[in-house]
Protein backbone atom coordinates (compact mmCIF):
# COMPACT_ATOMS: atom_id res chain seq x y z
CA UNK A 1 0.00 0.00 0.00
CA UNK A 2 2.01 2.94 -1.83
CA UNK A 3 5.37 4.42 0.37
CA UNK A 4 5.96 7.00 2.48
CA UNK A 5 5.99 6.85 6.65
CA UNK A 6 3.00 4.94 8.46
CA UNK A 7 1.72 8.26 10.00
CA UNK A 8 2.12 9.94 6.40
CA UNK A 9 -0.48 7.48 4.92
CA UNK A 10 -2.38 7.85 8.51
CA UNK A 11 -2.69 11.23 7.83
CA UNK A 12 -3.72 10.33 4.21
CA UNK A 13 -0.62 12.22 2.49
CA UNK A 14 1.29 10.41 -0.08
CA UNK A 15 4.83 12.06 -1.75
CA UNK A 16 2.31 14.73 -3.46
CA UNK A 17 0.69 15.44 0.02
CA UNK A 18 -2.56 15.83 -1.61
CA UNK A 19 -2.92 12.25 -3.77
CA UNK A 20 -6.03 11.29 -1.02
CA UNK A 21 -8.10 14.39 -1.64
CA UNK A 22 -8.13 14.01 -5.12
CA UNK A 23 -9.00 10.02 -5.06
CA UNK A 24 -11.85 10.82 -2.61
CA UNK A 25 -13.66 13.60 -5.06
CA UNK A 26 -12.85 10.98 -7.89
CA UNK A 27 -14.91 8.76 -5.71
CA UNK A 28 -17.69 11.74 -4.64
CA UNK A 29 -18.06 12.86 -7.84
CA UNK A 30 -18.47 9.18 -9.22
CA UNK A 31 -21.40 8.10 -7.10
CA UNK A 32 -22.99 11.46 -8.70
CA UNK A 33 -22.23 10.58 -11.71
CA UNK A 34 -23.77 6.98 -11.69
CA UNK A 35 -26.73 8.60 -9.92
CA UNK A 36 -27.61 11.11 -12.97
CA UNK A 37 -26.11 8.85 -16.09
CA UNK A 38 -28.99 6.36 -14.22
CA UNK A 39 -31.54 9.33 -14.63
CA UNK A 40 -30.17 10.10 -17.85
CA UNK A 41 -30.30 6.66 -19.71
CA UNK A 42 -34.27 6.39 -18.50
CA UNK A 43 -35.14 9.84 -19.48
CA UNK A 44 -33.53 9.29 -23.32
CA UNK A 45 -35.59 5.84 -22.99
CA UNK A 46 -39.02 7.20 -21.70
CA UNK A 47 -39.21 10.70 -23.77
CA UNK A 48 -41.72 9.63 -26.73
CA UNK A 49 -38.78 10.99 -29.08
CA UNK A 50 -35.47 12.80 -29.71
CA UNK A 51 -37.28 15.23 -32.14
CA UNK A 52 -36.05 19.27 -30.96
CA UNK A 53 -39.47 19.95 -29.88
CA UNK A 54 -39.99 17.35 -27.54
CA UNK A 55 -36.37 17.28 -25.52
CA UNK A 56 -36.85 20.99 -25.62
CA UNK A 57 -40.58 20.60 -23.47
CA UNK A 58 -38.56 17.74 -21.21
CA UNK A 59 -35.37 20.11 -20.39
CA UNK A 60 -37.76 23.31 -20.47
CA UNK A 61 -39.06 21.41 -16.38
CA UNK A 62 -37.65 22.75 -13.27
CA UNK A 63 -36.16 19.09 -12.04
CA UNK A 64 -35.22 17.73 -15.44
CA UNK A 65 -32.91 21.11 -15.84
CA UNK A 66 -31.63 21.58 -12.54
CA UNK A 67 -30.57 17.44 -12.97
CA UNK A 68 -29.06 18.18 -16.28
CA UNK A 69 -26.96 20.84 -15.25
CA UNK A 70 -25.80 19.19 -12.22
CA UNK A 71 -25.37 15.95 -14.97
CA UNK A 72 -22.62 18.23 -16.92
CA UNK A 73 -21.45 19.85 -13.82
CA UNK A 74 -20.60 16.31 -12.08
CA UNK A 75 -19.49 14.77 -15.18
CA UNK A 76 -16.90 17.26 -16.46
CA UNK A 77 -15.66 17.31 -13.07
CA UNK A 78 -15.24 13.96 -12.47
CA UNK A 79 -13.81 14.26 -16.17
CA UNK A 80 -11.44 16.64 -15.52
CA UNK A 81 -9.94 14.82 -12.23
CA UNK A 82 -10.14 11.45 -14.42
CA UNK A 83 -8.04 13.01 -17.95
CA UNK A 84 -5.50 14.71 -15.25
CA UNK A 85 -4.38 10.94 -13.53
CA UNK A 86 -3.93 10.21 -17.59
CA UNK A 87 -1.83 13.30 -18.35
CA UNK A 88 0.44 12.81 -15.68
CA UNK A 89 0.76 9.51 -16.18
CA UNK A 90 1.89 9.70 -19.79
CA UNK A 91 3.11 13.13 -19.74
CA UNK A 92 6.48 13.30 -18.41
CA UNK A 93 8.00 15.81 -19.68
CA UNK A 94 7.53 19.30 -17.19
CA UNK A 95 6.46 22.02 -19.94
CA UNK A 96 4.25 19.69 -21.77
CA UNK A 97 2.38 18.60 -18.61
CA UNK A 98 1.93 21.96 -17.75
CA UNK A 99 0.49 23.02 -20.80
CA UNK A 100 -1.61 19.67 -20.90
CA UNK A 101 -3.16 20.58 -17.40
CA UNK A 102 -3.78 24.20 -18.40
CA UNK A 103 -5.83 23.27 -21.72
CA UNK A 104 -7.51 20.97 -19.74
CA UNK A 105 -8.71 23.34 -16.67
CA UNK A 106 -9.46 26.11 -19.97
CA UNK A 107 -11.56 23.01 -21.84
CA UNK A 108 -13.60 21.81 -18.46
CA UNK A 109 -14.24 25.63 -17.42
CA UNK A 110 -15.49 26.12 -20.84
CA UNK A 111 -17.50 23.27 -21.16
CA UNK A 112 -19.25 23.35 -17.60
CA UNK A 113 -19.91 27.34 -18.48
CA UNK A 114 -21.32 26.61 -21.85
CA UNK A 115 -23.51 23.58 -20.65
CA UNK A 116 -24.58 25.59 -17.89
CA UNK A 117 -25.72 28.47 -20.01
CA UNK A 118 -27.50 26.49 -22.49
CA UNK A 119 -29.36 24.79 -19.77
CA UNK A 120 -30.54 28.00 -17.83
CA UNK A 121 -31.36 29.87 -21.03
CA UNK A 122 -33.75 26.34 -21.97
CA UNK A 123 -34.85 26.19 -18.79
CA UNK A 124 -35.77 30.13 -18.45
CA UNK A 125 -37.45 29.93 -21.64
CA UNK A 126 -34.86 32.18 -24.16
CA UNK A 127 -34.84 29.54 -27.01
CA UNK B 1 -5.22 -5.66 -16.42
CA UNK B 2 -7.97 -5.99 -19.32
CA UNK B 3 -9.89 -4.50 -17.49
CA UNK B 4 -7.95 -1.92 -15.89
CA UNK B 5 -6.99 -0.61 -19.80
CA UNK B 6 -10.78 -1.07 -20.51
CA UNK B 7 -11.49 2.08 -17.67
CA UNK B 8 -9.52 3.96 -18.87
CA UNK B 9 -10.33 4.14 -22.35
CA UNK B 10 -13.73 3.74 -21.48
CA UNK B 11 -13.28 7.21 -18.98
CA UNK B 12 -11.88 8.70 -22.24
CA UNK B 13 -14.09 7.45 -24.22
CA UNK B 14 -17.24 9.10 -21.74
CA UNK B 15 -15.53 11.88 -21.88
CA UNK B 16 -15.71 12.75 -25.62
CA UNK B 17 -19.25 11.98 -24.67
CA UNK B 18 -19.45 15.15 -22.62
CA UNK B 19 -18.57 17.01 -26.00
CA UNK B 20 -21.13 15.44 -27.83
CA UNK B 21 -23.70 15.81 -25.18
CA UNK B 22 -22.52 19.60 -25.24
CA UNK B 23 -23.23 20.07 -29.00
CA UNK B 24 -26.64 18.67 -28.49
CA UNK B 25 -27.48 20.57 -26.06
CA UNK B 26 -25.96 23.84 -27.55
CA UNK B 27 -27.98 22.48 -31.34
CA UNK B 28 -31.14 22.45 -28.59
CA UNK B 29 -30.60 26.35 -27.61
CA UNK B 30 -29.60 27.20 -31.02
CA UNK B 31 -32.62 26.61 -32.52
CA UNK B 32 -34.68 23.86 -34.76
CA UNK B 33 -32.26 24.69 -37.79
CA UNK B 34 -29.02 23.54 -35.93
CA UNK B 35 -30.80 20.90 -34.04
CA UNK B 36 -31.29 19.20 -37.63
CA UNK B 37 -27.52 19.70 -38.36
CA UNK B 38 -27.10 17.71 -35.33
CA UNK B 39 -29.82 15.17 -36.14
CA UNK B 40 -27.79 14.61 -39.20
CA UNK B 41 -24.52 13.95 -38.45
CA UNK B 42 -25.92 11.86 -35.33
CA UNK B 43 -28.17 9.68 -37.32
CA UNK B 44 -25.32 9.32 -39.97
CA UNK B 45 -23.51 6.01 -40.15
CA UNK B 46 -20.43 7.35 -38.46
CA UNK B 47 -22.64 9.67 -35.84
CA UNK B 48 -24.35 6.07 -35.39
CA UNK B 49 -20.79 4.53 -34.82
CA UNK B 50 -19.69 7.97 -32.26
CA UNK B 51 -22.97 7.29 -30.32
CA UNK B 52 -22.81 3.91 -30.13
CA UNK B 53 -19.20 3.84 -28.77
CA UNK B 54 -20.07 6.84 -26.32
CA UNK B 55 -22.79 4.66 -24.70
CA UNK B 56 -20.54 2.15 -24.33
CA UNK B 57 -17.95 3.90 -23.44
CA UNK B 58 -20.36 5.91 -20.87
CA UNK B 59 -22.33 2.31 -19.66
CA UNK B 60 -18.80 0.26 -19.28
CA UNK B 61 -17.07 3.29 -18.07
CA UNK B 62 -20.15 2.97 -15.16
CA UNK B 63 -20.19 -0.97 -14.23
CA UNK B 64 -16.45 -1.04 -14.14
CA UNK B 65 -16.85 1.87 -11.78
CA UNK B 66 -18.92 -0.14 -9.87
CA UNK B 67 -16.66 -2.75 -9.52
CA UNK B 68 -14.25 -0.44 -8.43
CA UNK B 69 -16.17 0.89 -5.44
CA UNK B 70 -16.41 -3.07 -4.46
CA UNK B 71 -12.88 -3.12 -4.46
CA UNK B 72 -12.25 0.09 -2.46
CA UNK B 73 -14.10 -1.27 0.12
CA UNK B 74 -11.02 -4.14 0.42
CA UNK B 75 -13.61 -6.61 -1.00
CA UNK B 76 -12.93 -8.87 -4.05
CA UNK B 77 -9.06 -9.19 -4.55
CA UNK B 78 -9.14 -12.99 -4.25
CA UNK B 79 -7.86 -14.34 -7.82
CA UNK B 80 -10.52 -16.37 -8.69
CA UNK B 81 -13.00 -13.88 -7.54
CA UNK B 82 -11.34 -10.63 -9.08
CA UNK B 83 -11.09 -12.55 -12.39
CA UNK B 84 -14.63 -13.68 -12.19
CA UNK B 85 -16.33 -10.06 -11.60
CA UNK B 86 -13.53 -8.27 -14.28
CA UNK B 87 -15.05 -10.45 -17.13
CA UNK B 88 -18.65 -10.63 -15.99
CA UNK B 89 -18.81 -6.49 -15.42
CA UNK B 90 -16.82 -6.09 -19.47
CA UNK B 91 -19.33 -8.50 -20.49
CA UNK B 92 -22.09 -6.51 -18.64
CA UNK B 93 -21.01 -3.49 -20.21
CA UNK B 94 -21.22 -5.08 -23.82
CA UNK B 95 -25.08 -6.62 -22.82
CA UNK B 96 -26.30 -3.16 -21.29
CA UNK B 97 -25.10 -0.97 -24.23
CA UNK B 98 -27.12 -3.82 -26.36
CA UNK B 99 -30.00 -3.59 -24.29
CA UNK B 100 -29.98 0.26 -23.75
CA UNK B 101 -30.09 0.77 -28.08
CA UNK B 102 -32.53 -2.06 -28.23
CA UNK B 103 -35.19 -0.47 -26.31
CA UNK B 104 -34.17 2.87 -27.69
CA UNK B 105 -34.95 1.64 -31.48
CA UNK B 106 -37.94 -0.27 -30.39
CA UNK B 107 -39.98 2.33 -27.93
Amino acid sequence: MGNGTSIGRVRGLGAAHSGSHHWLIIRYTAIGSLLLTVWFGVSLLLLPNLSHATVLEWLSRPVPAIAMGLFILVNIWHARLGIQVVIEDYVHEQANKFACITALNLAAFAGAAFGLFCVIRLALGGA
Amino acid sequence: MLSSILHRATGIGATVGIAVLLWWIGALVAGPEAYATFAGHASSWYGLVVLVGVSWAVIGHTVTGIRHFVLDIGAGYELERNNLWATACTVLGFVLTALFWALLLLR
